[in-house]
């Protein structure tokens, strides 16, 4: 799985010759490069992007703050949807373009919960682990219906999940009533800011917290082995045994956990709520971290790590550009610029180019896992 | 599965006909028909409280058959009020989403003889394009604010400025103000403008990005409440103090009442109000119209001070917080 790790046939080779073209050839080389990119451009332009301070916030807790800090704690949204794409693309060799939608239906959901029903509350109304646990039903069960169409309906998933794209944010708005909820609880803005005492953003360690399950799940279950053998070839994965429409579901559920987790960070962030505008086009950075990543957009072979620093790049390339005052108006102009240059360089021509025009039967890490 | 799945489409599909034509049935018995155009209830707290006033004016009871239209894509709006006059409204009421490409609706309508309301925002056109216009004069929004944090007497002003949706009425006023008076003097200056495109969420990336950055600076100038909330949680987060007394000037626009409460108790400094109530004056201009008196003025500005710190009192909240 983890292509990063040496194949003890990578030692027989000649180091010389084949180092660079293997790292080359490795998936995660674009995102590393990515991110070693803008690392070195910062440090060249302005060391002091690195500066990390403590500082005390209005509260009167100690808090980190720097960019670095910035990139780790806005990029947790991203990261998290960036995981559970990964594995719809994967499954289902297509995207959920509905994430954005159904964050902002979780996290209506989640306020309507902790507010009550109120438009402005100043304590929670419910036990927060209990309104969580609602909006990811919720979402879990907007990702089942995505899902039945994908897998029961053979429908193209970006069509299937362009029907909630479109009522997502309208649905979230119905369930507070149109209204715009606020909850002024301090307790629920831990999740999006920080716990007292403790001097890094929550979201960082939710964030953390939810790696972690998923690398347990790839090492301890079948999830990832099932999702790309249904990936590769649907029907193969039946003969042997697999329910393929049932894995491609659970992918898009599991999707819908990952939605609820980052809609509960955003909402809590800032304790409110716009239904148009929470997490807007954020999955096109999610399908986009699944591309830097170095996954196929097609499905089959994957790698979650990818899709994670791909994540973490597209928000350390965010901040950087707000750092050097780009207007945000022109900042998806940027992105689109270093896009195209990632997927060009990752395009398996390029690659292959980039790796010597010897023709070598080489295998590659991917092939090797 | 896929039978039951057949069943619901069609059921839908038929209760959609059935609503479609009780909206086609609904224009006899008097009741005066109007179309109303008006952006996305969702995008800010202002327009929730402008679509919710508007739905709540012209209903049967008050004498009307309306049909109403929310998006914010002004293409989606000019064909909807194109089919809107074939329907034969007797009033179309709109709230462009941009200020220009309206001429053939406007045409259109007078062609038809159908009289056009612009509430909210204004458009691009010649004033005998429509009878009456309810709308807030944003630039003058703008300049009161500016007026007000001039009159603070700062020795230095390093602004961040987060503006809106770039374009739309409110945005061009509210930063016309702001720019003019940056450009006139030497003590004013911009530590970042940028465009959070009414998200609460950018606005507080933008203003995280300028502390992480290093830069000082002692004024927000956002271009509405919900992005001016946005940016205090930024300062909150890094114990920058903001409002009455604080080191960092926060100010917003619109009408919210949780906004209201917080320059009342201090967190903020100040609010340029935009009323987003036009629906009574629209509706007593049509009542107006309908007994054959025109309005005395054309374009009908709304009053619209701003609150700073100092002088709101809870009086203003309860009159005018929405």
């Amino acid at each position: 799985m983890s292509p990063s790790v040496k194949t003890p046939e990578a030692k027989t080779k000649k180091p010389e010759d084949s180092f660079f073209k293997r790292l080359i050839r490795q998936q995660l080389f674009i995102p590393i490069a990515a991110l070693l990119l803008l690392v070195v451009f910062n440090l060249i332009a302005d060391p002091s992007f690195f500066t990390i301070s403590l500082k005390e916030n209005s509260l009167g807790n100690p808090v980190l703050s720097g960019n670095i800090i910035s990139v780790l704690d806005n990029a947790s949204e991203l990261v998290i949807l960036a995981i559970g794409m990964t594995l719809v693309t994967a499954a289902s060799g297509g995207q959920d373009i509905s994430v954005g939608a159904t964050m902002a239906i979780a996290g209506s959901v989640i306020l309507r919960m902790v507010c009550g029903g109120q438009i402005t509350s100043d304590t929670m109304q419910m036990n927060l682990f209990l309104a969580v646990l609602i909006g990811a039903v919720v979402a879990m069960l907007f990702g089942a219906f995505n899902g039945a169409l994908v897998a029961y309906f053979k429908i193209q998933p970006m069509v299937a999940t362009l029907i909630m794209f479109t009522a997502g944010r309208s649905i979230a708005a119905w369930i507070n009533n149109n209204q715009l909820p606020i909850i002024n609880d301090i307790a629920f803005k831990y999740a999006g800011t920080f716990l007292p005492g403790i001097p890094v953003p929550t979201p960082i360690f939710i964030t953390v917290l939810v790696i972690f399950i998923f690398w347990l799940a790839m090492k301890r279950t079948n999830l990832g082995l099932y999702t790309q053998s249904v990936g590769i070839n649907a029907n193969s994965s039946r003969l042997n045994g697999l329910d393929p429409k049932l894995i491609k579901l659970m992918t898009y559920v599991i999707l819908g956990a990952c939605v609820a987790v980052a809609g509960f960070i955003r909402v809590s962030r800032s304790g409110s709520i716009n239904y148009s505008r929470i997490a807007e086009n954020i999955e096109m950075d999610a399908i986009l971290a699944v591309a830097l990543g170095g996954n196929a957009l097609s499905g089959g072979k994957f790698n979650i790590y990818g899709s994670i620093l791909g994540a973490y790049v597209i928000q350390f390339l965010t901040t950087t550009l707000y750092k050097y005052n780009v207007p945000s108006t022109a900042l998806p102009a940027y992105k689109a610029v270093v896009v195209i240059a990632l997927v060009v360089l990752s395009s398996p021509v390029v690659r292959e180019k980039m790796s010597g025009l010897k023709k070598r039967p080489a295998k590659t890490a991917k092939e090797v896992s | 599965m896929k039978k039951i799945l057949v069943l619901m489409l069609s059921l839908i599909l038929v209760f959609s006909l059935v609503a479609c034509s009780k909206d086609d049935g609904g224009s006899d018995g008097g009741l005066i028909k109007v179309g109303v155009i008006n952006n996305d209830p969702n995008e800010s707290g202002y327009r929730t409280a402008n679509d919710a006033a508007m739905r709540s004016t012209f209903t049967k009871e008050n004498g009307y058959d309306a049909n109403f239209y929310n998006n914010n894509d002004a293409a989606q709006q000019i064909a909807t009020a194109q089919q809107m006059i074939q329907d034969e409204v007797d009033y179309l009421l709109l709230s462009p989403a941009s200020t220009t490409g309206w001429d053939q609706v406007l045409k259109d309508a007078k062609t038809a003889g159908i009289q056009v309301i612009l509430f909210d925002r204004m458009l691009e056109a010649d004033e005998d394009m429509y009878v009456a216009a309810v709308v807030s004069d944003m630039a003058a929004e703008g300049k009161t604010a500016v007026d007000w944090l001039a009159s603070q007497g700062l020795s230095e002003y390093n602004i961040i400025h987060i503006q809106g949706h770039m374009g739309s009425d409110a945005q061009v006023g509210r930063t016309g103000a702001l720019d003019e008076k940056v450009a006139a003097e030497a003590s004013w200056s911009y530590v970042t403008q940028q465009t959070a495109d009414w998200s609460e969420e950018t606005a507080r990336t933008i203003v995280q990005s300028v502390i992480d950055a290093g830069t000082p600076f002692n004024v927000i100038y956002a271009e509405n409440n919900g992005m001016a909330r946005g940016a205090v949680a930024a300062l909150d987060a890094n114990g920058i103090t903001h409002g009455k007394g604080g080191d960092v000037i926060v100010m917003g626009f619109d009408s919210d009442k949780w906004a209201f409460e917080s320059v009342l108790s201090g967190s903020w400094n100040y609010m340029g109000l935009c009323n987003p109530l036009q629906a009574e004056k629209v509706d007593k201009i049509i009542k107006d119209l309908e007994k054959g008196t025109k309005p005395a003025q054309k374009i009908i500005y709304s009053d619209e001070p701003g609150f700073n710190c100092d002088t709101l009192t809870q009086a203003d909240v309860d009159k005018f917080g929405t």
